[in-house]
């Protein structure tokens, strides 16, 4: 079988759903979430038996087929069905802050298409990982970011969500502006929109610099705003805070992952040209440490959860920028700068899914998101607190945890590159994570509840439990066993 | 699976299997005891007719993948490894004896034993792993157990503030040292973490630039010196195993502070001599600093737990002492007296705890002539006293007088150097030690009752005493004999003595 078949799998399956939610009586709408994840799941096991040969020079060469490529469809795959999870533990908020049924309407009338959508954006998530040409980068991407405008704001009667769709389609809207014009510019300069002969025209003697630098400025303007870097970091609180908190974890890790295989793809021709190579590295540089600054300062004085998760997100693509900036290509089986950010990615996305998966079980018996209502948590749900702390200490990069391996080898690679500045900056980064990580210990596990606190225990549903288990034990398993995670990517 | 995966698993599947809901004091008692019959099994299979090495050894590879150093999960036992094993298993078990019931715990004793567990866990891992990522992890494995415990069951009002202070020092320090290592791994242009070939290599042909091991020394003494609460990097100590329940004050002081003396010998010593010798100077200024200056703090401290806090800082600068004295002499001092000072320390920690379980504070002005009303109690504590103060007959003392021999051995009687007027200054010490154990062990146990505490008290009874009699019975054993951790310890002193010495000439 082809590998672009799995993307046809995907949007059939997305279809099947909004026919079945149009067409079929469900008594219960959170079966398509169910009948979503396991349609997904079967597509992940399929995702191993692929033919990597077939299909190569099908879509008009617009398409490659790599471990890369597959490992990060592997990665929206997996993502996407913990958004079915979390969906489905999050029905009843939906349905309340969506239109009131009219008379004789299904109850969870609007409804369906909240598990149908992130079908397609896993399809345009899928296929960016394997674009290799302008064209298909641009159209997977707007796949991509069109269906997180709706998801975004989905939430119709809530104002934090309109707001916050709001935001996101404006300075989407203005960054697919960048892009393109970006874009133009490369095939100005290039007269061509495939990457690979990008590559080789910006490396050849005669390239215009001006110009393709103009058009890198523009290209890392719209990619910093996807992956969220500073200074282009500005919807991610809001945004973060507003959307329903299946969509905050899926446009965290989701699009996150995939802005970074597009970043890492439209920047390797810049990184590996001999003239432009300095310049793009510079740049690169001064991104991660800003980010790295923002991120983690911005993130201590933080009193909501979701807010907070919003500014680690930037901490961590300033990570991630680290091992971007510290470029070390492709070359025989030596660890290259793309298998660190795949491996972070995974690590990312393990521990934030489980996060925001605890978060999720969380919200269902708490109205609000703040610290404080996170207070007796240990005594509430053992298990959700046990898990939240666990999350936290990879996301801080405790040792024999996923997350502190890929940090270790960002430091790694910084050093390796000699890039000091960067190496000192990551490390102060990593410093002030362990106290706002460590804070929301403090809450569950510290403070005493308040006399009139709601102590009744939390339900956790049996579907969400083995969901977060199985992160928790992936999360400790890559932190020991890092090996697995890379023989994935091939 | 070598047996000492078995002890260093065990801990941690101990740990969960609390988590999972099974009786956590019995299972943790049961497993500490288990863990340290183990390690007892192991001294007595290890061979000490071999030369160098490690023993019992085993690996895994985890990551192999070309640009980036090899990892395995390696573990392996040389003579000073196994005086740290036999530290962190016999503390361990006295710490889960001496842990309350659970029924004291207010529904809490899960998380109690699985941090307990873990702390333990994590130090067994550190002193066991051959290789330099596990060596660390470990380590910091033991990180979030203590900021939970000193959090939720610390003593006092500011317990938050307090474990705030611990881990982001910890953490800091765990940074700083990390980035030592990871430079260290990178000089050496290694394509291991496996400390035994970094080692090869450090003394071989690849050994670092002698100014660039000059810096990286320096980082590693940073990182090194905040976890084992070097001055003037001690200040989170005092305070934090003041606040934390007994166990885990215990095992903090007694066993997980050493790792930063355990990584100066094990890792920054032999693998950066130059560098060592580059800072010898400063070195020697900063332990007169723990001794001298946080000797003279200790005295003035009127609060017994704050009291013990200052006193395992100060008596680090002894073990540092060995340590830069760099002969056979000193450096087999400094591993014995790591034993002894941990051992004497967790017993002076657990008789905290069960004074204040009694009489509900520890400062000096309301306690006075309890040992009437709780002898055995009292007779423990003085013997932990005692111990800590150096005198003959305890462990400390055989350790602390190799120390002052190792200053001496190479002096010039003419002319002593900075080392021997250190090794001068720093025998006052012992005087300083005696004039506040000693006053501490008369304002709480001699001398009238005042009226408050007029109520009596039972005294511990022989159970609850189990723990402590083993440890005191530990420290008097080696204070008598010697010799049986010394034959561990000589060849891998003498080793080290000869890298070290070898390469910085």
């Amino acid at each position: 079988m082809p590998v672009y078949f799995l993307e046809i799998l995907v949007v059939v399956l997305g279809v099947l759903l909004l026919l079945i939610d149009a067409f079929a009586p469900l008594k219960d709408k959170r079966a398509l979430s169910w009948l979503g994840l396991v349609g997904l799941g079967v597509i992940f096991v399929l995702l191993f038996g692929v033919d990597t040969t077939a299909g190569e020079s099908s879509f008009w060469d617009f398409y490659a087929v790599d471990g890369t490529s597959l490992f990060f469809k592997g990665l929206a795959i997996v993502t996407t069905m913990a958004v079915m999870v979390m969906g489905s533990d999050f029905a009843h908020v939906v349905v309340r802050q969506t239109a009131a049924p009219e008379e004789g309407a299904h109850p969870q009338a609007g409804l369906g298409e909240f598990y149908a959508l992130p079908l397609f954006t896993c399809a345009g998530l899928m296929w960016m990982a394997s674009a290799k040409n302008l064209v298909g980068i641009f159209v997977s991407l707007e796949l991509v970011t069109i269906s997180f405008y709706v998801l975004v704001a989905y939430l119709r009667r809530n104002v934090g969500s309109l707001e916050a769709g709001v935001k996101y389609l404006i300075l989407g809207a203005l960054s697919t502006g960048f892009l393109v014009y970006g874009f133009a510019w490369l095939f100005g300069i290039t007269n061509t929109m495939d990457l690979a002969e990008i590559r080789a025209a910006l490396s050849s003697e005669t390239v215009n610099e001006t110009g393709a630098l103009f058009a890198f400025a523009l290209i890392l303007a719209a990619m910093a705003f996807k992956v969220g870097a500073a200074p282009f970091h500005m919807w991610i609180p809001d945004v973060y805070q507003g959307a329903p908190t299946p969509i905050t974890a899926f446009l965290s890790v989701g699009s996150k992952a995939a802005g970074f295989i597009v970043l890492v793809r439209l920047a390797e021709p810049f990184l590996v040209s001999p003239i432009l190579s300095e310049q793009a590295v510079l740049v690169f540089t001064v991104l991660a440490v800003l980010t790295l600054i923002v991120g983690n300062f911005s993130a201590l004085p933080q009193k909501n959860f979701k807010r907070l998760l919003a500014y680690s997100s930037v901490a961590h693509a300033g990570f991630l920028l680290t091992a971007l900036a510290c470029w070390r290509p492709e070359a025989g089986s030596t660890v290259s700068s793309m298998q660190v950010i795949g491996f972070y990615l995974a690590a990312y996305l393990l521990m934030t899914l489980a996060s925001f998966l605890a978060l999720t079980a969380i919200r269902k018996a708490n109205e609000s998101e703040s610290f404080d209502s996170f207070v007796g948590l240990a005594k509430r749900s053992p298990f959700l607190a046990f898990s939240l702390l666990l999350a936290m200490a990879s996301l801080a990069g405790i040792p024999l945890t996923a997350g502190f391996i890929g940090k270790f080898m960002v430091f790694q690679l910084a050093l390796a590159q000699g890039s000091y500045i960067l190496l000192i900056v990551a490390i102060i980064a990593a410093a002030l994570g362990f106290y706002y990580y460590l804070k929301i210990a403090i809450s569950m596990y510290v403070e005493e509840p308040g006399k009139k606190a709601d102590l009744s225990a939390i339900r956790v549903s049996p579907l969400t439990a083995i969901a977060l288990v199985t992160l928790l034990a992936l999360i400790i398993v890559a932190g020991v066993q890092p090996n697995l995670i890379f023989a994935l990517m091939g | 699976m070598t047996i000492l995966e078995a002890i260093v698993l065990f801990p941690l599947l101990g740990a969960l299997v609390i988590l999972l809901g099974a009786p956590a004091r019995f299972i943790a008692q049961g497993c500490s005891t288990l863990v340290f019959l183990f390690s007892l099994y192991v001294l007595f299979q290890f061979n000490l007719g071999k030369e160098g090495g490690f023993q019992f050894t085993s690996s895994r590879t985890l990551l192999e993948m070309e640009g980036f150093p090899t990892l395995s999960l390696a573990f392996g036992l040389d003579g000073m490894s196994a005086v740290m094993l036999i530290l962190s298993t016999l503390v361990l078990m006295a710490a889960t004896f001496v842990a309350p019931k659970e029924n004291l715990l207010n529904g809490r004793s899960k998380l109690y034993y699985t941090c307990i567990m873990l702390i333990g866990a994590g130090a067994i891992g550190a002193f066991c792993s051959t290789d330099l990522f596990f060596f660390y992890a470990f380590h910091e494995l033991a990180l979030i157990p203590t900021f939970l415990m000193i959090g939720m069951f610390g003593r006092g009002e500011n317990r938050t503030s307090v474990a705030w202070t611990i881990t982001i020092f910890l953490g800091v320090g765990s940074l700083v040292l990390l980035v030592g290592l990871l430079w260290l791994v990178q000089a050496l242009g290694a394509t291991t973490f496996d400390i035994e070939q970094l080692t090869a290599l450090a003394q071989g042909a690849s050994a670092v630039d002698a100014d660039l091991q000059k810096w990286i020394f320096l980082i590693l003494l940073i990182g090194f010196g905040v976890l084992v609460s070097l001055f003037p990097l001690h200040s989170w100590a005092p305070a934090a195993y003041a606040q934390a329940p007994a166990p885990v004050a215990m095992l903090h002081a007694g066993v997980l502070k050493k790792f930063g003396l355990y990584g100066l010998l094990r890792v920054a010593m032999p693998m950066l001599p130059a560098g060592a010798e580059a800072w010898t100077n400063l070195i020697l200024v900063l332990l007169l600093g723990n001794i001298l200056y946080i000797g003279f703090v200790t005295i003035a401290q009127s609060r017994l737990d704050m009291m013990l806090g200052y006193s395992s800082v100060m008596h680090m600068g002894y073990v540092f002492l060995g340590v830069i004295s760099v002969n056979e002499i000193g450096l087999g001092g400094a591993i014995l007296l790591m034993f002894a000072h941990g051992v004497s320390i967790a017993v002076l920690y657990a008789l905290c705890g069960a004074v204040e379980s009694r009489y509900g504070t520890l400062n000096f002005d309301e306690l006075g002539g309890i040992a009437k009303s709780v002898p055995r109690l009292g007779v423990l504590f003085g013997m932990a006293a005692f111990a800590s103060i150096g005198l003959p007959g305890f462990a400390n003392f055989a350790a602390e007088v190799a120390v002052f021999f190792g200053a001496f051995r190479d002096a010039d009687t003419n002319n002593l150097g900075f080392l021997q007027w250190a090794g001068i200054l720093a025998i006052w010490g012992v005087v300083i030690s005696a004039v506040y154990m000693l006053r501490a062990f008369r304002s709480i146990f001699m001398g009238p009752q005042p009226e408050k505490l007029a109520q009596k008290q039972g005294d511990i009874s022989l159970v609850q005493a189990f723990p402590v009699v083993v440890l005191v019975a530990a420290l008097l054993l080696i204070g008598f004999k010697p010799e049986l951790l010394n034959q561990f310890i000589r060849p891998i002193a003498h080793s080290l003595e000869t890298a070290i010495s070898v390469i910085a000439k």
